[in-house]
């Protein structure tokens, strides 16, 4: 132990549900650095709630596996971070406990589900952060705020300890304000934890390089497309040209099975979801329901109160889905589409090493703008393919479009996180 | 109409506890039944939010033996699903379990066939999943009624084991269930003693008409029971009319009765998906280095072989591993001289001694059992005293008062057979003779049945100690000396 270190943010953001005001400070990679936790990862002693209600209260007695590395690096846990209740939203405003706010602009969302992650990191609370992606949870509130944030390959960073939104879909992963402190993050984070039965033994020991000589990036037209601001598009476009003045080169390409990739990555989330969320039933959790009525009505009672009403709809979604008699119209076919995800991804990468484009299709929304469901799940377009290949992807600040950040969002071959690391060093290093 | 004295037509689910250390999915220990509630829990089998399941290689080992003793297939791929149900046992609100792509497929159990001789009745399939916790029933009418749960079961290891609808009786389901706890506990990776350690569910039709699934059956006695119950009921139904409905049914074993579940419960929909915290299972490999002990069937032909033993005994000798080992540990010192004399002595007199004292084997001291046989077959005490000499010494054990050597009890209660030159069973006759000179007449007048009275008397006043051969002869010269 090197002694204590004190913690007292101006947090007028809400980018955290709690903080720690002062911590042991150890020894190692992360000594002396303060880490922002995502409050949908399990901390021992300290409460973790999702922002939902019905979590209020629950203080986990053990240690997501990634939150023990952090200490074991020397990391001091400055707090857990808002977000979309368990994940589940593009905007940080699902969350029981109030908004995030954008610090580059408070009348704008900070992007989600991680975005008090992304809040806190951009307003320079805290160096780094942990933030979870499901379906682009990282990658677009960094993109929103204007700062570096990475997926990880599906199975290199543990799960365990994450509270569960859609497993098969999500990853933990790092947020920072450079592609460094991302990098150094990752190291922390990565490799085999024997309790995730779907972790790998790929420890990530990289330092970032500049040099994307030869690089060839795959330009897909379906991130340059329809429902993408031409605006967005045209800095982004420009920071690829950025890359091919370095020495990369670039291919057209497509990625026809795009056109399901929302469906697969919405049918597949609410099914998991479903599923995971159904423990909250009053017994162990949340407010007592009254046990004087009968056990389906008390449990009934509790899940309608104490949810939110965009989990309450993922949920009523996902149990649909997974229904007898609509399994395999549904979730079936999603995995079908799934795969299909992921061998246009093979396909394009036997060709190029890279994929890049816009992170988001727009910039920060206003707070309140998406109050449509369906328009926020569009949102997610350009995110979720990478999620549903499994396939690391990095977003790097690029510039902005009315005054607001954008991203520049490079994807790369599963396990190739490095790649995607350096391809982002190489912009930043450029660029600054 | 159906024919009400149609054919029975059963298939069972038995649910088994694999008796690995740990748990399915965590560290947790499996020794709970004698510990608190909720002390052998972790945030893996209490679901806690954010835990993973890690599969125990045990578990599938044990269960892989389970399949290759009862030849069946190894899938290629098997696969574990979630079946989601909201109860308060369950502290997931799902089950790990497996559904379309279980461990294993196909594959038989011989077991003897009501008609005689041994008949095969096919498996499914055999699956292995978690065991949800335990609610526990509190409370009383005046102060109202509550449930508390307990998690220590949580995630213990159990098989399913599926059969084909191939037995034609409820005795039958009952010697498969048998036969099922002998193999299982042949393999070693099944305790039948644990509380709880077996379920079942049960399919029973008469031919023509609807299935009904009785549910809840926790004990080997409570199948056939159960079962007979179901087939009065469906047969008295049909012979009114009427129509069997399909339904699930609850056993009610204290009352010995079946009760329709209410419908709501039959309405389940488990939306089964696989889980996704678990990768695929491919374990077919392991199948050849899986070595298989000797089984039930291949240790009754070697008693029957090696110790002569009638196929009756055999049958039942190796029945229970622990009988099994029992009778050859009894035998061990000379197997040839003890065995025939041993195995009627275990298999009829000791069985029916022991459950009519609701006692176990384990209480029994072998080289006590070994010292009887010894008296017995040396002829020093008669078979009457030899009842005598086993009920002292299971009482003794039962009461835990100080064991006797079987040698001991012989002597203490003068149990020693009488000989030809005894005076005091010369004297007994006399007695006897003497008392009831109306048999005696009789007997002159040539009724047989007088003898046995007299020889009966004899057997009171030596307290049964007489070998009846020498008596016979005995009381038969003790008549002619009187002429008779």
């Amino acid at each position: 132990m090197a002694g204590t270190i004190v913690f007292e943010p101006d947090d007028r953001y809400n980018a955290f549900l709690s903080t720690a005001t002062a911590g042991p400070q150890g020894s190692g990679t992360l000594s002396g650095v303060m880490v922002a936790v995502k409050d949908n990862i399990s901390t021992r002693g300290i409460e973790t709630t999702c922002a939902s209600k019905i979590l209020k209260g629950y203080v986990p007695p053990y240690d997501a596996h990634v939150v023990g590395l952090l200490k074991a690096a020397g990391a001091t846990i400055a707090g857990k971070t808002n977000l979309d209740e368990f994940g589940m939203g593009t905007t940080t405003e699902n969350s029981a406990f109030g908004p995030t706010l954008n610090p580059r602009d408070t009348s704008r969302v900070p992007g989600g589900s991680s975005g008090g992650s992304a809040a806190a990191v951009a307003a320079g609370m805290v160096k780094v952060a942990l933030g979870t992606d499901t379906g682009g949870s990282i990658r677009c509130p960094a993109a929103f705020c204007g700062i570096v944030g990475l997926k990880p390959s599906y199975g290199r960073v543990s799960r365990y300890g994450l509270i569960a939104y859609s497993n098969s879909l999500e990853q933990i992963g790092p947020l920072g304000r450079t592609v460094s402190d991302v990098s150094t993050l990752m190291g922390v984070i990565a490799g085999y934890d024997r309790h995730d039965s779907t972790s790998q033994n790929k420890p990530y020991n990289h330092t970032p390089k500049a040099d994307i000589k030869g690089l060839k990036i795959g330009i897909p037209a379906e991130y340059f497309g329809k429902g993408v601001d031409p605006d967005v598009a045209a800095v982004v476009k420009k920071a690829i040209g950025r890359l091919e003045e370095l020495g990369a080169t670039t291919v057209p390409c497509s990625i026809p099975s795009m056109e399901y990739a929302l469906a697969a990555y919405y049918v597949t989330c609410t099914s998991e979801a479903s599923s995971n969320l159904a423990r909250f039933d009053g017994v162990r959790y949340g407010p007592a329901p009254d046990w004087k009525k009968s056990w389906h009505d008390a449990f009934q009672d509790v899940r309608g109160s104490a949810f939110g009403a965009e989990v309450r709809r993922r949920i009523m979604l996902g149990t649909f889905a997974l229904s007898s008699g609509y399994y395999g119209k549904y979730y079936a076919k999603a995995q079908v589409a799934r795969r299909n995800v992921r061998e246009d991804f093979n396909r394009i990468f036997r060709d190029v090493d890279v994929i890049a484009g816009p992170t988001m299709p727009t910039i920060a929304f206003k707070l309140k703008e998406k109050s449509d469901p369906l328009s926020m799940y569009l949102a997610d377009i350009l995110t979720v393919p990478a999620n549903l290949a499994g396939i690391p992807s990095i977003s790097v600040p690029c510039g902005t479009s009315q005054g607001m950040p954008v991203g520049l969002q490079i994807m790369g071959r599963m396990f190739e996180d490095e790649r995607v690391v350096d391809v982002a060093y190489a912009y930043e290093q450029a660029v600054n | 109409m159906t024919d009400p004295d149609g054919q029975v037509i059963v298939g069972l689910e038995v649910h088994c506890q694999l008796d690995t250390k740990s748990k399915l999915f965590c560290g947790c220990s499996t020794d709970y039944r004698n510990d608190g509630p909720n002390t052998h829990v972790c945030p893996i089998c209490l679901g806690l939010p954010g835990a993973m399941p890690a599969l125990n290689k045990k578990a599938i080992e044990y269960a892989m033996k389970v399949a290759k003793a009862l030849n069946c297939e190894i899938v290629n791929e098997a696969e574990f699903s979630r079946k989601n149900y909201f109860y308060p046992d369950l502290d997931k609100a799902y089950q790990i379990t497996q559904y379309d792509k279980p461990l294993a497929e196909g594959g038989y159990l011989e077991i003897e066939s009501d008609e005689g001789g041994e008949k095969k009745v096919r498996l499914t399939r055999i699956h292995v999943e978690e065991d949800p916790g335990r609610l526990v029933h509190m409370g009383n009418a005046e102060r109202g009624k509550y449930s508390l749960v307990d998690y220590n079961r949580a995630g213990i290891p159990l098989i399913e084991i599926v059969s084909e609808p191939d037995m034609r009786s409820p005795k039958e389901a009952r010697k498969f269930l048998n036969k099922l706890r002998a193999t299982l506990e042949y393999l070693s990776v099944f305790d039948s003693e644990k509380e709880g350690s077996l379920r079942v569910d049960a399919n029973i039709s008469i031919k023509g008409s609807e299935r009904v699934e009785v549910k809840n059956i926790t004990s080997y006695k409570g199948v056939e029971k159960a079962l007979t119950f179901e087939v009065t009921r469906q047969k008295n139904l049909i012979r009114r009319g009427q129509k069997i409905d399909r339904e699930t049914r609850h056993y009610l074993e204290a009352r010995g009765v079946t009760q329709s579940a209410r419908s709501k419960e039959q309405e389940h929909d488990y939306r089964y998906f696989p889980e996704p915290d678990l990768r695929p299972l491919r374990v077919k490999s392991w199948v050849d280095s899986i070595v298989l002990p000797e089984l039930p069937d291949a240790r009754r032909e070697r008693f029957m072989k090696q110790y002569g033993c009638s196929l009756s005994h055999a049958r039942t000798l190796t029945g229970e591993l622990k009988l099994a080992n029992f009778f050859e540990q009894v035998v061990r010192e000379d197997p040839h001289g003890l065995s025939p004399l041993a195995a009627t002595w275990i298999a009829d007199t000791l069985i029916g001694e022991l459950n009519y004292r609701d006692m176990s084997l384990d209480r029994v001291d072998p080289a006590a059992m070994t010292g009887l046989v010894r008296l017995l077959k040396a002829g020093t005490i008669t078979d009457k005293s030899g009842v005598e000499v086993m009920r002292v010494m299971l009482d003794q054990r039962l009461k835990g008062e100080a064991a006797e050597t079987p040698d001991a009890i012989v002597k203490r209660l003068g149990l020693t057979k009488s000989a030809g030159d005894d005076g005091a069973l010369i004297a007994a006759i006399e007695e006897a003779v003497n008392e009831n000179p109306k048999a005696l007449e009789d007997y002159r007048n040539g009724e047989g049945k007088a003898l046995n009275f007299l020889v009966g008397q004899v057997m009171k006043k030596t307290r049964g100690k007489a070998d009846p051969a020498i008596l016979n002869t005995m009381l038969a010269e003790a008549l002619k000396k009187r002429g008779v």
